[in-house]
C-alpha cells in the first residue's frame, strides 16, 4: 500500500507536482496518465526516492517512507531509457540489484537465470547493453528490476521507445507478468490508450493536480471536465456550443439521411479517415468541426448531417467542469 | 597528400626540440657545439648520468612524489567533480569558479607563504611537503576534466543506480567510475606530468640532494664553471622517457577522453 498526503514538489517551471492525495492498493496496476510536463514523471521519483518531496508525506505499508533512501523503499524502476549500466554484460546488468544487496554469487547466478528465461532473454546473458535491439534492452530493463522480487515496480513510460507492434505485445505480457508477480505496478504514461489497456485504475494528473481517479472505462464515461474529456479516446471528443457539449465520435452519425432525429448539423465533408473497421468523417458545419462515424464512400465537400442521441452527449460549464453529473 | 604533409609537418614541429635533445645526448662531446651530423654516436654522457649523478635516485622520488600527488588529486577530484555533477549542490558554478581562480595563481607568487606554511607544518625537504601543493594545483584541472566527464554519463544511470541499492559513493565507484575511465586516465596522466615536470617547488622546498626530484637534479647538473651539455641532454632525455611510455600506453584512452561528450554514441 503506497499512501501519498498532500504531497508537493515545485520547480521553477512546469513538472512539479502540488498537494497530491492518493492511495495505492496492494498488487494493483495503476496507470499515471497527463499530457508531457504534467508531473508524472515527478510522482514516480518521489515514490521511487530519487527526489525529496517540498512537503507532504509518503507511507510504504504504513511506515512513512518520506526521508528514506531507495534503497530502504523496496521499490524498483524501469526506465523509458531502459538505462542499462554499459560496462556491464546482461547478466550482470539483471544480477546488479542483487550484487549490491549482498547476495551470494551463487543465489545471484540462479536467480538471474530465471529471471531472464521467464523473459525469454535466456541466451543474451553474455552481450553487452549496445549489441541488444530497443526490445530485448526493455526486457532486460524488466528482469533487472524484478530481479529481487520487489512488492512496488514503478514504470516511467517504458514503452514509448519500442515500435507499435512490440508495444503491443510488451502491454500483454505485462499484464501477464503483473499477474504472476502479484506485485504493486505503477505505470506512468503519456499515451492515454496504454493507460486504458493496461491499468485498472488511472489517475489523470494535469499541471501538477490529480484531475480525476478511477476505473478507465469510467474515466471515459464519466470524465469530471473537458480535459480529461478530451484527453481520453481517438478520435478526440468533439467539444461544441463553445465547448459546452460534448459527444464522442462513435456515437455520432454522418450520412446524408433524413431528419429524424433531435440533434442534428448539417456541414460539408472535410475530412475522410477509413482505418478498416470504421471509417471517421469530420464535418464542418461552419460554426465547429463535427467528427463521427460515416460511409467512407462520402466525398469531400459533400453536404451531410451529423447527429446522435442527446443522452449520450456531455454537459460542461464555462469553466470546463461537467453541469450533469 | 596535403593533409598528411601538414600532418608530418605539425609532429616533425612538435617532435623537433625533443629529437634535437636526444641527438646533443648521443653526441660525442668534442663535437657538442657543432651542428650538422655528429661523426659518431656515444653513449657516454648516458653512462655518466647513471652512474656518476643522483639522476637514477632522483627519478624514483620523483615518480614517488608524482603518483601520490596523480592518486590523492584523482581520488579527491572524482569525488568533488561527482557531487558537482550528480548531487548538485547549492552554489556549484561558485565552487567550479573557485576552482578554476585557484589554478590561475602563478605558482612565484605562493612560494613565499608555501614554504612558510611547510617549515610549520614540518614538512619542510618532505616528499609529502611537495605533494600538497602538487595535488591542490592538480585539483582544478582534475575537477574540471571529471566534472564534464560525469556530466556526460546519461542521469538515468545514476537515478537506476540509486534505485538498486547504491548509495550515492557506491554509484560512484561502480557505475561512474568505470563509465569515465578515458578521462580519469586523460586527468591522471596530465597530472602526473604536471607534477614530474615541475621545478620551483622542487627546487625550492627540498634541501636535501638524496630527495630531489629529476628536474632538480637535472637543474643542478650546472655549475659556476661549466655547463656540461651533453650530461644535461641525456639526463633530460631519461627523464622524460617515463612521460613517453606512460602517453603510448594510455594513448587511446587519452584521445577518447579528451574529445569525450563532442560526439554522442
Amino acid at each position: 500500500m503506497i499512501e501519498l498526503q498532500r504531497l508537493t514538489r515545485a520547480f521553477g517551471g512546469r513538472g512539479g507536482v502540488r498537494d497530491i492525495d492518493l492511495g495505492i492498493e496492494d498488487g494493483e496496476l495503476i496507470a499515471i496518465v497527463g499530457p508531457s510536463g504534467c508531473g508524472k514523471s515527478t510522482l514516480l521519483s518521489l515514490i521511487a526516492g530519487l527526489d525529496a518531496p517540498d512537503s507532504g508525506v509518503i507511507r510504504i505499508d504504513g511506515r512513512d517512507a518520506t526521508a528514506l533512501e531507495p534503497k530502504e523503499r523496496g521499490v524498483a524502476l524501469v526506465f523509458q531509457s531502459y538505462a542499462l549500466y554499459p560496462h556491464l554484460d546482461v547478466s550482470r546488468n539483471i544480477g546488479f540489484p542483487l550484487e549490491i544487496a549482498r547476495v551470494p554469487k551463487a543465489e545471484i547466478a540462479e536467480r538471474v537465470r530465471q529471471t531472464a528465461e521467464r523473459l525469454a532473454i535466456g541466451h543474451l546473458l553474455d552481450r553487452r547493453p549496445k549489441q541488444l535491439s530497443g526490445g530485448e534492452r526493455q526486457r532486460v530493463a524488466l528482469a533487472r528490476a524484478i530481479v529481487r522480487r520487489p512488492r512496488i515496480c514503478l514504470f516511467d513510460e517504458p514503452l514509448s521507445n519500442l515500435d507499435p507492434a512490440l508495444r503491443a505485445q510488451m502491454r500483454v505480457e505485462i499484464r501477464a507478468l503483473h499477474r504472476e508477480l502479484g506485485a504493486t505496478f505503477v505505470w506512468v504514461t503519456h499515451d492515454q490508450a496504454e493507460a486504458m489497456t493496461l491499468a485498472e485504475r488511472v489517475v489523470v494528473l494535469r499541471e501538477g493536480r490529480v484531475r480525476q481517479l478511477g476505473p478507465p472505462r469510467e474515466i471515459y464515461a464519466h470524465p469530471v471536465d473537458t480535459f480529461v474529456a478530451s484527453f481520453f479516446g481517438a478520435p478526440t471528443i468533439n467539444l461544441l456550443e463553445d465547448q459546452t457539449i460534448g459527444v464522442r465520435p462513435e456515437n455520432v452519425t454522418v450520412g446524408s439521411g433524413g431528419l429524424d432525429r433531435v440533434e442534428a448539423h448539417e456541414g460539408r465533408v472535410v475530412l475522410v479517415e477509413p482505418l478498416g473497421a470504421e471509417t471517421w468523417i469530420t464535418i464542418d458545419t461552419g460554426k465547429e468541426r463535427i467528427t463521427g462515424r460515416g460511409d467512407p464512400d462520402l466525398a469531400i465537400g459533400e453536404r451531410v448531417f451529423a447527429r446522435w442521441d442527446p443522452a449520450t452527449s456531455l454537459r460542461f460549464r464555462s469553466d470546463g467542469t461537467r453541469s450533469d453529473l | 597528400m596535403s593533409r598528411r604533409l601538414f600532418a608530418a609537418l605539425a609532429a616533425f614541429f612538435c617532435a623537433a626540440p625533443f629529437l634535437w635533445l636526444v641527438l646533443t645526448a648521443l653526441r660525442p662531446e668534442a663535437e657538442l657545439t657543432r651542428l650538422g651530423p655528429p661523426s659518431h654516436l656515444s653513449s657516454t654522457a648516458f653512462v655518466r648520468v647513471i652512474r656518476e649523478q643522483p639522476l637514477p635516485r632522483a627519478m624514483l622520488n620523483g615518480f614517488l612524489v608524482s603518483a601520490c600527488t596523480t592518486v590523492l588529486a584523482i581520488a579527491l577530484g572524482s569525488l568533488a567533480a561527482f557531487s558537482l555533477a550528480r548531487l548538485r549542490p547549492p552554489g556549484r558554478s561558485v565552487i567550479l569558479a573557485g576552482a578554476l581562480a585557484v589554478s590561475m595563481f602563478p605558482p612565484i607568487a605562493t612560494v613565499g607563504p608555501l614554504y612558510e606554511l611547510l617549515s610549520r607544518l614540518g614538512l619542510l625537504d618532505h616528499w609529502a611537503g611537495l605533494v600538497l601543493p602538487y595535488t591542490t594545483f592538480a585539483l582544478p584541472l582534475a575537477i574540471f576534466l571529471l566534472t564534464r566527464a560525469f556530466e556526460d554519463i546519461p542521469e538515468e544511470l545514476f537515478r537506476a543506480a540509486r534505485v538498486d541499492g547504491c548509495s550515492p559513493l557506491s554509484a560512484l565507484v561502480r557505475v561512474h567510475l568505470p563509465l569515465a575511465a578515458p578521462s580519469i586516465a586523460t586527468a591522471a596522466l596530465l597530472v602526473f606530468i604536471a607534477a614530474w615536470n615541475e621545478l620551483l617547488y622542487a627546487l625550492t622546498f627540498l634541501s636535501t640532494p638524496e630527495r630531489r626530484t629529476a628536474p632538480v637534479a637535472i637543474a643542478m647538473l650546472s655549475s659556476e664553471h661549466a655547463e656540461p651539455w651533453g650530461e644535461i641532454a641525456a639526463a633530460s632525455t631519461l627523464a622524460t622517457l617515463p612521460l613517453v611510455v606512460l602517453a603510448l600506453i594510455f594513448q587511446r584512452r587519452i584521445v577518447s577522453g579528451l574529445t569525450a561528450g563532442a560526439v554522442k554514441g
